[in-house]
């Protein structure tokens, strides 16, 4: 039986309220934990994507003609990019969760900058993606690839990679917080599939059916990877691409923003609306 | 009349909300004074979550005046938001984390420093009997017990008022108690709470003023005692040992009811409603003892909500045709004034008689 008692001390009331970093960090530690303590999920999505890239590294590889590059080459830096995608699904169903079980309402109803909360799970999910993206580049590795560029464009390639993950990052939250339980997240999230096969990161897109190719060439996926791949093999042409590296660079960044504008107040105002 | 010094910590006037086709508050009125527990119950749909909703700022009415210990809800949602805790219809905590790491979390956000936060936790937790399950992953919990750390976390931040939403729906017996039993000192220590529940025990139990909610609007209001009194008579159950006396037995008890009895077949159980409290007991017993039946339980036990929520509003609380084993059957006995449609919602009836407390022989 338990034995309730009420003297082990009072409850004091704050005397302020939580600043916005405090906040941030105190939602932030929360992402982490849950993703520290549920090994499974860091277990499954690194087998699931292990798995996808050997099969394009081995089945599909050797059917697709990439110029003067291996194939290897020419898709671990796509495959790198659209990991952003997989992974960020997975917050949309983890937002529509919080939502569903009302520990969404539990945090709107505390005194703290419901921008700050957002932006608390936003970076903790960036970091905890860069961690899943330094995994899957490192399964590239084993597979055969290298960087052909310096070690600077490396981890250039490796920062934008997480530069255009936080970007997403707020359309995910969104998803989440539209479909407002996990299964109706899961279905909204399909749309990753088009988003990463109709672009530049499995296949060149000369390939592609006509109509399809300007629609290919000039989505933010294939413009992040064309980024990506270029700081990569050290030479967009290689890669098949007209432009600098610099040209690919600054239009990724700029697809970054242009995302962050517009679905960081879209999901602010979601999560603020009651 | 307001007291300048001291504002009633729920004012709600004229509170009015729609979800498209749904009216979920009609013109809510509300006001409570500090230091009572107020019960809103109703049955689902009635409105009590959108109030509830409205009171922690996560619904905005679309009409009326909602204050909080004086604050205007809608035009200073962050002051209400220091005043209140809320705990939902689902323990909103995180599996992945400890009870006192949840606690210190929302410690946290609500403003306190990290030392503050754990002294805090602690204080809570053992508050709650959670100390020795402090430091083990709430996904270990049993159910009662992520109830109980869910209370917790609406209240390290030592609210003034406490908003309950359904605190117990879904709990064990056992569970349900301890957690009345924790909100009970809460109420000592001097926290005002208002809770939503479908259950008129746990009104009974813990609240100082009943709220009746129907269709977003208060249809009455009081002490438990003046409502029942005033909305529902005490009723005399009778459960037959074999369903074919039930028409006998329902005959022999007009006698000493007041209104005509009903007959619930699926449970085998005859109500009646009297008046003249334990009295009438012994008058029933008698009246089953001549007709010579067996029966395997008869009692005097206290309205229940049906029960209450009928003679209030002259409709049952859901008023939906179902399949239940008790239509057709209700009308069996004869009675003069006998009323069959309390028998269309026989499943809530079943469950929440079974909750009610018996206050007779049993």
């Amino acid at each position: 039986m338990t034995t309730i008692t009420f003297d082990a001390g009072r409850i004091e009331p704050a005397t302020r309220s939580a600043g916005l970093v405090a906040t941030a960090a105190t939602v932030a530690g929360r992402s982490v934990r849950k993703f520290v303590r549920t090994p499974q999920l860091l277990v499954i999505s690194t087998i699931t994507g292990a798995m996808f890239l050997l099969i394009f590294r081995y089945v599909f590889g050797g059917a697709v003609e990439t110029g003067p590059v291996p194939y290897v080459a020419f898709l671990v830096p796509g495959y790198v990019v659209t990991s952003v995608l997989f992974t960020g699904s997975n917050v949309s169903s983890g937002v529509a969760e919080d939502l569903e079980q009302g520990f969404t309402d539990r945090l709107r109803s505390l005194p703290v900058s419901r921008t700050a909360l957002m932006a608390g799970r936003v970076l903790a999910e960036t970091g905890l993606l860069a961690l899943g993206l330094a995994v899957t580049t490192a399964i590239g590795f084993v597979v055969g690839f290298r960087p052909e560029g310096t070690a600077v464009e490396a981890l250039l390639a490796f920062g934008l990679c997480i530069v255009f993950g936080f970007a997403l990052m707020w359309m995910f939250v969104l998803i989440g917080l539209v479909a407002g339980n996990a299964q109706a997240a899961q279905g909204m999230s399909l749309l990753v599939f088009p988003l990463s096969f109709v672009s530049s990161a499995f296949v060149p897109v000369d390939t592609m059916p006509g109509w399809m190719q300007p629609i290919a060439e000039h989505q933010p996926i294939t413009v992040m990877t064309n980024a990506v791949r270029s700081l990569a093999l050290g030479d967009p042409a290689l890669a098949g691409l007209s432009g600098s590296t610099a040209h690919w660079v600054v239009l990724s960044l700029a697809w970054s923003v242009a995302i962050v504008a517009l679905f960081a107040p879209l999901a602010v105002l979601r999560y603020r609306r009651s | 009349m307001r007291h300048h010094t001291s504002p009633p910590i729920i004012e709600a006037r004229g509170l009015t909300k729609r979800f498209g086709d749904v009216q979920a508050l009609a013109g809510l009125d509300l006001v409570a004074e500090p230091g009572q527990v107020v019960a809103v119950l109703g049955p689902n749909g009635a409105g009590k979550t959108t109030f509830v909703r409205s009171l922690a700022t996560l619904v905005q009415p679309d009409d009326g005046t909602l204050r909080v210990a004086g604050v205007d809800a809608v035009r200073h949602p962050e002051q209400v938001r220091r005043v209140i805790g809320l705990a939902g219809q689902f323990a909103a905590v995180e599996e992945a984390m400890t009870g006192r790491e949840n606690l210190h979390m929302v410690a946290r956000l609500f403003g306190h420093s990290r030392r503050r936060a754990a002294v805090n936790a602690t204080t809570v937790l053992a508050q709650l009997g959670l100390t020795d399950a402090a430091d083990r992953l709430v996904r270990t919990y049993s159910g009662g017990m992520r109830r109980r750390l869910d209370l917790g976390a609406s209240l390290v931040g030592a609210p003034r008022l406490l908003l309950l939403d359904e605190p117990t729906t879904g709990l064990d017996p056992r569970s349900r108690n301890e957690l009345w039993e924790a909100i009970r000192r809460l109420v000592a220590a001097g926290t005002d709470v208002l809770l939503t529940t479908q259950y008129l025990d746990e009104a009974d139990q813990l609240a100082h003023r009943v709220v009746i909610v129907d269709k977003g609007r208060v249809i009455a209001d009081g002490t438990p005692g003046e409502l029942k009194s005033r909305a529902g008579r005490d009723v005399i159950e009778v459960r037959a040992h074999r369903s074919s006396d039930l028409p006998a037995l329902a005959g022999a008890l007009a006698a000493v009811g007041v209104e005509g009895p009903r007959v619930h077949a699926g449970t085998s159980r005859v109500t009646v409603p009297v008046d003249g409290g334990r009295t009438v007991i012994a008058a029933a017993v008698r009246a089953v003892d001549a007709l010579g039946v067996d029966v395997d339980d008869i009692g005097l036990r206290r309205p229940t909500l049906d029960e209450v929520f009928l003679a209030l509003t002259g409709e049952p609380i859901e008023p939906i045709d179902r399949d239940g084993d008790d239509d057709g059957a209700s009308s069996s006995a004869g009675a003069a004034g006998q009323s069959t449609d309390a028998d269309h919602h026989h499943d809530d009836h079943a469950t929440i008689a079974e909750r009610a407390e018996p206050v007779g022989v049993h």
